[in-house]
């Protein structure tokens, strides 16, 4: 293994670290007199129970929902399920904040924790649908026809056999959700649901970088480690992989006979709630708002900006994790996992974290880079790098090295010999990969906002800054925008998945 | 087409760049940090642009993020301008040492009650605190008669305010300049068991339209700023002007400065000067921004209870301490 490859991953690690570190030393430096009279008192206490209870409420039911949907859409014989199925995938298209926004057009008054349950299980349950359908579809059913076998009916052979072969799948699906609900703003804010997130946007909003905002980030970082601390105990040890040999038979599709018109049911209300109540509201105020909020150079502008950060954000994600998916699938063992889990916890914090550490590092010792296109693109790449990280050793892991040997012993040179085999091969994924990167960088709000260089105005926070002023017809252009350029990502996601499985 | 996937999003990528680079590194002209409401300082801004050729970008935040951003970026601050809606941002920045002498002439065209006594900074516009209410669900009869009153447990859960505004923290840096901290702190602990939170002004006001709370306390333009839209988060709302000499009635000064550190101080300058002077002020009188005009001699648009009718309280804008006020809306749990 070349050091330099070596290098480049720790270093990419320890920049990853460098937010998590800004918090320590601000808390060292802030004096726990200080700290302890900011974060010990009734306002945190408030935050902290409405960001439990937001967890504890909207993750089970996501989880319900998803193994439901999941279980129809891949092992019954509802009618037009390979079309449910992408349905199920596409609310991931519309951003959290969208679905907010459609939910008090259509219901003023929302408010409140369960109005935040529900807005959260809506906008994020595909996370968990997306891995619970996949893992569905692998399932062996020589496990089921065992079961069944020795007498087990069909709701006892899914509790015992089924449902705990989908353990990993719910595991990281509801971590994802759980940190998406630590993170967002922007669903919350339309809603009035104040969360840590929300707290320390507004704490930012009345002093900048003071300490109150950098210790609830502290705290809100305690919850993040929380939940990853949770997954992995939750998570357990056992074997998943198929014994036996062979490949693996289709499985039978469950005749669901009478159940059929509920079930489809099921998915109606599901779709109309995810995707119908944000096109029927973008609709409206499209309607309302004539041609008159199409202004052309504006949106023409933000587009532009907001096209150049996501790729631009993606390109930087992918590069900077490439070092780190080529050492952990040719070189695996202890350090690389280290490495790999520092990536991933950063991963893990929320936008408005990384970027209020950004901003007073550079502000405070490195203010060339302070406002600058640089600071940006590393905020996203730091948000979004174990995306870009997934995906590419995924398809690594896919290109024999044999391959490489081969064209070096017909005289290619290294590098040469690396260019025709391995990263022509790994392309696709790669570029799967910066896809899901962009994805998140389009939609992104508040690291966005406090780190924009001057002049920049993307399509996120030109939809924020209008419905900020109840201008709902203005901000509809930008929304639909966003929507209207994820949907193609949220296939590619779907396609990907599917292959995933092998089928 | 593995080869043409990666080619064509390689392609993409740099088209991409070819266009939106430049675009986004293309002379900026004079940086104004904007807290002012986006749509106003657009128009000043062109304005501007088209008076004198000079361009303007913006970049648009609060009051308060801005106060506090420039005094941490210090004196390598991007900024050329500062403009807010309120004046407790202004004042933290020039106790910061941070802003340079408004010209003479600009000062000149602003009466001295709407500027800095130090000459650091100028009125560009104003605004009034107002108690807005639903009409279908409070009489004139029942409005409350002093900003105080609504600390009164009779006001439990009957009105709201957007407490992470610098507007909303504005009004409480008044009061606690006019009614001193012990009381201010009091007031602050009543109103966290009596009020609702919302984030904005203007969501305020549409709750008090729908009828999901009574009253709420915001300033005066966003209700004229609606009706002479669609004026539908508004029909169902009136204005109470709190009037004599109550923290209620504080007027607020919104403020522009030019930063010490600005590297094109001329055009500033100039700005100022165009926003201060008719041009600027009359886009107060004929926009949609509804705040009141502060030169001498410009009119506020005919639809505003005119500025001298609104019996404000006498407060020193020069010295209201946003900090304190953050602190003590902390202490109380509002923030």
């Amino acid at each position: 293994m070349a050091p330099w490859l070596i290098t480049a991953a720790i270093s990419v690690s320890l920049l990853a670290l460098v937010p998590l570190a800004f918090i320590i030393w601000i808390a060292v430096q802030t004096g726990w007199d200080t700290v302890s009279a900011l974060v010990f008192r009734p306002r945190v206490g408030e935050l902290l129970v409405n960001t439990t209870l937001l967890v504890l409420l909207a993750v089970p039911i996501a989880i319900i929902l998803s193994v439901a949907l999941a279980w129809l859409t891949e092992r019954s014989n509802l009618p037009g399920a390979r079309l449910w199925a992408w349905l199920c995938v596409a609310p991931l298209a519309i951003p959290a904040f969208v679905h907010s926004y459609a939910w008090i057009t259509m219901v003023p008054g929302l408010h409140g924790l369960w109005a935040g349950v529900l807005v959260s299980v809506i906008a994020y349950f595909p996370f968990l649908y997306l891995p619970i359908s996949a893992a569905l579809r692998r399932l062996d059913p020589a496990l089921e026809d065992a079961a069944a076998a020795l007498g087990l009916g069909p709701w006892r052979v899914f509790w015992r056999v089924v449902l705990p072969q989908l353990r990993l799948a719910i595991c990281g699906g509801s971590l994802l959700v759980g940190l998406h609900l630590l993170a967002e703003y922007g669903l919350y804010v339309f809603i009035r649901f104040d969360t840590f997130t929300t707290a320390i946007v507004d704490q930012f909003q009345s002093t900048f970088n003071g300490p109150a905002a950098n210790m609830l980030a502290g705290v809100l970082v305690t919850c993040c480690f929380v939940l990853l601390g949770l997954e992995v105990l939750v998570r357990g040890e056992e074997r998943y992989a198929r014994v036996g040999s062979g490949a693996a038979r289709y499985q039978q599709r469950a005749n669901l006979g009478r159940a059929t018109i509920p079930s489809l049911l099921l998915l109606l209300v599901t779709t109309l709630l995810a995707l119908g109540v944000p096109f029927v509201t973008i609709g409206r105020w499209l309607a309302a708002g004539g041609t008159d909020v199409w202004r052309f150079d504006e949106i023409g502008l933000a587009l532009g900006q907001t096209l150049f950060l996501a790729l631009a954000g993606a390109l930087l994600a992918t590069v900077a994790a490439m070092p780190m998916a080529w050492i952990s699938i040719r070189a695996p063992g202890p350090l690389q996992r280290l490495l790999e889990g520092c990536n991933y916890i950063v991963g893990s914090l929320p936008g408005v974290v990384i970027a209020l550490a950004l901003v007073t590092i550079t502000v405070r010792i490195a203010l060339p880079l302070y406002q600058t296109l640089f600071t940006i693109l590393v905020a996203y790449a730091l948000m979004f790098l174990p995306r870009a990280l997934v995906s590419l050793r995924a398809s690594i892991a896919q290109a024999p090295v044999e391959l490489e040997r081969a064209a070096s012993s017909l005289g290619r040179r290294p590098l040469n010999a690396l260019w025709s085999t391995t990263i022509r091969l790994s392309a696709p994924g790669a570029a799967a990969g910066m896809a899901l990167v962009a994805l998140g960088i389009m939609n992104e709000l508040t690291a966005t906002q406090m780190l924009a260089p001057n002049g920049t105005r993307t399509l996120a926070m030109a939809f924020w800054s209008y419905s900020g002023e109840i201008d709902y017809a203005s901000a509809a252009p930008y929304a639909f925008i966003m929507v209207a350029m994820s949907l193609p990502l949220t296939w590619l996601l779907y396609v990907q998945s599917k292959r995933m499985a092998g089928r | 087409m593995k080869y043409k996937l990666s080619t064509l999003v390689g392609a993409t990528a740099v088209a991409i760049g070819l266009i939106a680079g430049p675009a986004m590194a293309e002379d900026a002209g004079i940086i104004v940090y904007n807290a002012q409401h986006e749509s106003l300082a657009k128009e000043w801004a062109e304005g501007f642009t088209k008076e004198t050729g000079i361009k303007v970008t913006l970049r648009n935040g609060g009051d308060s993020d801005f106060s506090n951003q420039i005094v941490a970026e210090g004196t390598a601050s991007p900024a050329d301008v500062f403009l807010t809606e309120n004046s407790p941002a202004m004042v933290l920045v020039e106790s910061a040492g941070l802003f340079a002498p408004v010209d003479a002439d600009t000062m000149a065209q602003v009466p001295q009650d709407y500027q800095a006594a130090s000459g650091k900074w100028v009125g560009v516009a104003a605004r009034s605190t107002v108690f807005a209410y639903n009409t279908t669900k409070l009489k004139t009869d029942q409005l409350p008669k002093s900003l105080l009153d609504l600390a009164d447990p009779s006001w439990k859960g009957r009105w709201a305010a957007s407490p992470s505004g610098a507007d909303f923290q504005a009004i409480v840096s008044a009061l606690l300049q006019l009614k001193g901290q012990a009381a201010t702190a009091d007031w602050l602990k009543a109103m966290k068991t009596n009020f609702t939170a919302y984030k904005g002004n203007s969501t305020v006001m549409k709750a008090v339209n729908a009828g999901e709370i009574e009253g709420g306390v915001i300033y005066h333009y966003y209700y004229f700023g609606d009706q002479a839209k669609t004026g539908e988060n508004s029909k169902n709302v009136a204005l109470h002007y709190f009037k004599n000499q109550d923290p209620g009635a504080f007027v607020s000064v919104s403020g522009g400065g030019v930063l010490a550190s600005s590297k094109h101080p001329k055009e500033a300058q100039a700005f100022l000067k165009f926003v201060t002077g008719k041009g600027g002020q009359e886009v107060l009188k004929n926009g949609t921004s509804f705040e009141y005009a502060v030169g001498k001699g410009a009119e506020s648009n005919p639809k505003l209870v005119p500025l001298v009718d609104l019996q404000a309280p006498k407060v020193d804008a020069t010295t209201l301490n946003s900090k304190k006020v953050t602190d003590l809306m902390t202490a109380a749990g509002l923030l």
